[in-house]
């Protein structure tokens, strides 16, 4: 590639010297790049722009969606989620079904799948699998690494907590028979996520999966998460170049599905916004996830397919009444919710698509309740609530995060500064409070510290526990419901509702508890549902958005 | 020295707010689980106990394990991997300072007070004024998204089978004549290697232009030119060698200027190396990375200072036999 344009190089003493010599030396580079991009509909790679290193690719030990994004094109679960939606579908497994309470689950496998590393997925794979997480030991159990576990499941085989799993047998080889302890709404569901996917038992023998350490200030994975994550999905495992920052996936020739018509999948790793949108602009990458959405627009005229997600998440004014007895009362917070423009906000602050949220689930979660008590912008209201409450000189100290931006909050500050203008009109004071979400807000936020604060939620699947359940269902929460009167009576009925197997009995349970929290408990404030986007290049196809960010790049082409 | 130093850097990160049991938990963690984490990693333990025991560590040469930036590689293997990519783009980015640097300053110098010599002041001024990422962002906008000419980011292309034999990109191509690799991470270092000479470029070029003046005007040049000596030897042996020493001094003291640049530069053109993994340290609150980069960058400094010194016995004959 270096012949011919060296004669061009001019080494004159004049000031573009050094731009000269990129100038010349680029012509070659150009070319070089021109040859990829020739790739028809077969073949080729597909490379995306990721916002950090994939922490391991062991999914079981994942809690970030970059780990997630790379294990999911690995890796498939006995269920996964239609595409684009939260509904649940057939995978490994073709079909399931319950005895009425709930409690016992038999799966019907699909037959001859391989894992990658040639041994069979059967049902004793299956059971394998659900037997390794309930016994994780040590270091493996705690909450950093097993997160999404304890969150489902809770606790192990040492029985220090009450463990959601009870049991797995084989039936025969293409049938799994699983026995949880109650009965809950997540499942099957939960078995889609990709911390559950089904992984080669003899791999994980043979590369010490459940090895993990915790050392000086930090964890140790083994051979297994690090290097040889084995599963039955679309791409295998290929290599991660540390040194510069690529994760480099291959086509899984024998794939049970769909085979993929890429070569190769690739994660660039550009922990930098910016960096990642010129990337894209310069054809460095096919794309990236999040992109600003003060940008979708310009990506959009120039070219690029901007991908916009069903909203599936949640930004709440979150109220704690620890601290300030003023908040205790629910005219007071009735008087927050009415002083507060969130019509305004949605469409000045978020995205296109993004929406006023009347509780604390999206509409696609079964349960929502359209007949909720709502709470439209209206200052007199406020003042009104507040006086009659003995509140009219309300002080609230207000925390925002800095050095973040979230799915369902792109701009804490703005955000911030809309709620605050909001909140002084109906006559508060404010004391701001800004923390770096890592350097203290979060910390701040759980030992109760604030008043008033922004937070939210993505949800991992379509059932209503994922949300209200993850809010409200424990009372010790950042929102101290707990020391209210009907906290405990709160979490109380969650349970219960979560517990009822029969899904339209479940559905009416959750509705009646969304009209209560939006009437009789108003704990928090539901702000808005933002669409968050990916943007890809034109000529990627195959991309589905997903309400939980899961999609598969199998049916990816490029041409 | 070190150890005190070690001290100061353990002592003030554990100061900052937050956290990595924060960091690692995110707004899906709640203070009970943000607590036991603390309490498994040893977060709650009194400061020098800590202390101690990472020193204790550190002597047996382990340095921790990352939260944040690979999280669960050992920071030295992390360090390890990162330390030729700032190698390459540093010494890339010294070079071209000094080649358009000293024969800019020295021209500009021969011509004083000329269109030339006023042009390139003036440039200089720009690379001293603006903010080595507002230009990186710059360089990459005209030569990555607008003409393609050059990548936009990285160290080498994704798709591009490489063997790692020493972790310098260019240089493992070359030894294991992979041309294409070799080629390709050497496109990859230009602009960040181009944005990151600015620094020193504009120094160099204004020290050298000030040494040659004040060697111009020396007496033993004029002696020389009324000897009759020719032009180019007069330059060659009595202007340039003697206008090097106080550049040689200030390319010493750049190296330290360019560390700091290498975090900013690193960032933007997402060049996996020692300062973005700085940046992405104090962002995702990784201490383990933080301790050992921070006090490696501190022996770094501390020795190129060191071998600075030592270079004025090369250019300056006065030292070597005092």
């Amino acid at each position: 590639m270096v012949h011919s344009r060296t004669a061009q190089r001019r080494w004159t003493a004049a000031i573009g010297l050094t731009g000269a010599a990129a100038l010349a030396l680029s012509a070659c580079a150009q070319s070089e790049r021109g040859d990829e991009s020739g790739a028809g509909k077969q073949g080729g790679t597909f490379t995306f722009g990721a916002a950090g290193a994939p922490k391991l690719f062991d999914p079981l030990f994942a809690t970030d969606g970059e780990t997630f994004r790379v294990a999911r094109q690995m890796f498939d679960g006995l269920t996964t989620f239609k595409p684009g939606t939260a509904e649940p579908a057939p995978s490994l497994a073709e079909s399931w079904e319950s005895t009425p309470d709930g409690l016992t689950w038999t799966f019907k496998l699909r037959q001859g799948v391989k894992f990658h590393d040639g041994t069979a997925f059967d049902a004793q794979a299956v059971c394998a699998n659900f037997d390794r997480w309930y016994n994780l030991k040590g270091a493996a159990q705690s909450d950093a690494v097993s997160q999404y576990y304890v969150d489902n499941f809770g606790g192990f085989s040492d029985g220090a907590k009450p463990s959601l799993y009870k049991s797995c047998s084989a039936k025969d080889a293409n049938t799994a028979e699983v026995v949880l302890t109650s009965s809950t709404s997540k499942f099957p569901d939960i078995l889609g996520l990709p911390s559950f996917s089904m992984q080669s038992p003899a791999a994980l023998k043979q590369y010490d999966a459940d090895n993990v350490q915790a050392q000086g200030d930090s964890f140790v994975f083994p051979a297994y998460a690090n290097e040889h994550p084995t599963g039955t999905g679309p791409f295998k495992f290929g290599k991660y170049d540390k040194a510069n920052g690529t994760v480099e996936l291959v086509r899984n020739d024998d794939y049970w599905g769909e085979k993929t018509k890429l070569d190769k999948l690739v994660f660039r790793i550009i922990p930098d916004e910016t960096a990642r949108k010129q990337a894209l602009q310069s054809g460095d990458i096919d794309g990236f996830d999040f992109p600003n959405a003060a940008d979708w627009e310009s990506l959009k005229s120039a070219g690029f397919n901007v991908q916009v997600r069903p909203a599936f998440n949640i930004l709440y004014f979150g109220i704690n009444q620890k601290n300030n007895p003023a908040l205790r009362d629910l005219k007071v917070r009735q008087a927050l919710a009415h002083a507060i423009n969130r019509e305004q906000l949605v469409k000045s602050q978020l995205p296109e698509g993004a929406e006023v949220a009347t509780q604390f689930i999206p509409k696609t979660v079964g349960g929502f309740a359209d007949d909720v008590t709502k709470y439209p912008y209206d200052l007199n209201k406020a003042k009104q609530l507040l006086a009659e409450a003995n509140a009219s000189n309300l002080t609230l100290k207000f925390y925002w995060p800095s050095e973040v931006t979230r799915p369902y909050m792109p701009n804490p500050k703005d955000i911030y500064g809309a709620i605050a203008a909001d909140l002084q009109q109906a006559g508060i004071t404010i004391e701001t409070v800004t923390k770096p979400w890592n350097g203290g807000y979060l910390t701040d936020v759980d030992q109760g510290i604030p008043d008033v604060f922004l937070l939210g939620w993505t949800g991992d699947t379509g059932s209503a526990d994922n949300w209200i359940g993850t809010f409200f269902g424990n009372p010790e929460n950042r929102f101290n419901t707990g020391a209210a009167t009907w906290g405990n009576d709160l979490a109380a009925q969650l349970k219960t509702a979560d517990a009822e197997p029969d899904r339209t009995k479940r559905y009416g349970l959750y509705e009646d508890l969304n009209r209560k929290i939006m009437s009789e408990y108003l704990p928090a404030i539901p702000v808005s549902h933002s669409p968050p986007a990916l943007v890809v290049k034109n000529n990627v196809k195959g991309i589905v958005p997903s309400p939980l960010t899961d999609e598969k790049f199998g049916p990816v082409s490029i041409g | 020295m070190v150890l005190v130093l070690s001290l100061l850097v353990f002592a003030w990160l554990r100061a900052l707010p937050g956290g990595p049991a924060s960091a690692l938990l995110g707004d899906r963690g709640t203070e009970e689980s943000r607590a036991a984490l603390s309490k498994q990693l040893g977060l709650d333990q009194p400061i020098f106990v800590q202390y101690f025991r990472f020193l204790g560590r550190a002597l047996t040469g382990n340095f921790g394990n990352s939260t944040g930036v690979q999280p669960g590689d050992s920071v030295v293997d992390i360090f390890l991997q990162r330390f030729p990519a700032t190698i390459e783009l540093s010494v890339l980015a010294i070079l071209i300072a000094i080649a358009v640097g000293i024969p800019l300053g020295y021209l500009a110098a021969r011509r004083r007070g000329g269109l030339f010599d006023n042009f390139s002041v003036g440039a200089s001024l720009i690379g001293v004024a603006v903010p080595v990422f507002f230009l990186a962002y710059l360089l990459k906008y005209v030569f990555a998204t607008k003409l393609g000419w050059l990548p936009s980011l990285g160290r080498q292309a994704g798709d591009i089978d490489a063997t790692r034999v020493t972790g310098f990109f260019v240089l493992d191509g070359i030894l294991t004549q992979e041309w294409d690799a070799a080629w390709d991470a050497f496109v990859h270092l230009l602009l960040p290697a181009v944005a990151l000479a600015t620094i020193p470029f504009a120094v160099i070029f204004r020290i050298t232009r000030a040494a040659v003046l004040d060697v111009l005007n020396e007496d033993y040049v004029r002696t020389a030119e009324s000897k009759g000596l020719l032009g180019t030897v007069i330059r060659r042996r009595h202007v340039l060698r003697n206008a090097m020493l106080p550049v040689v001094t200030t390319i010493g003291l750049q190296i330290g200027a360019l560390l700091a640049g290498a975090v900013l530069t690193e960032k933007v053109f997402g060049f996996s190396g020692v300062g973005e993994a700085l940046a992405l340290g104090f962002e995702r609150r990784d201490y383990p990375v933080l301790q050992m980069f921070i006090l490696v960058a501190a022996i770094v400094y501390v020795l190129v200072n060191l071998l600075v010194d030592l270079s004025y016995a090369l250019v300056d004959p006065r030292i070597r036999t005092r």
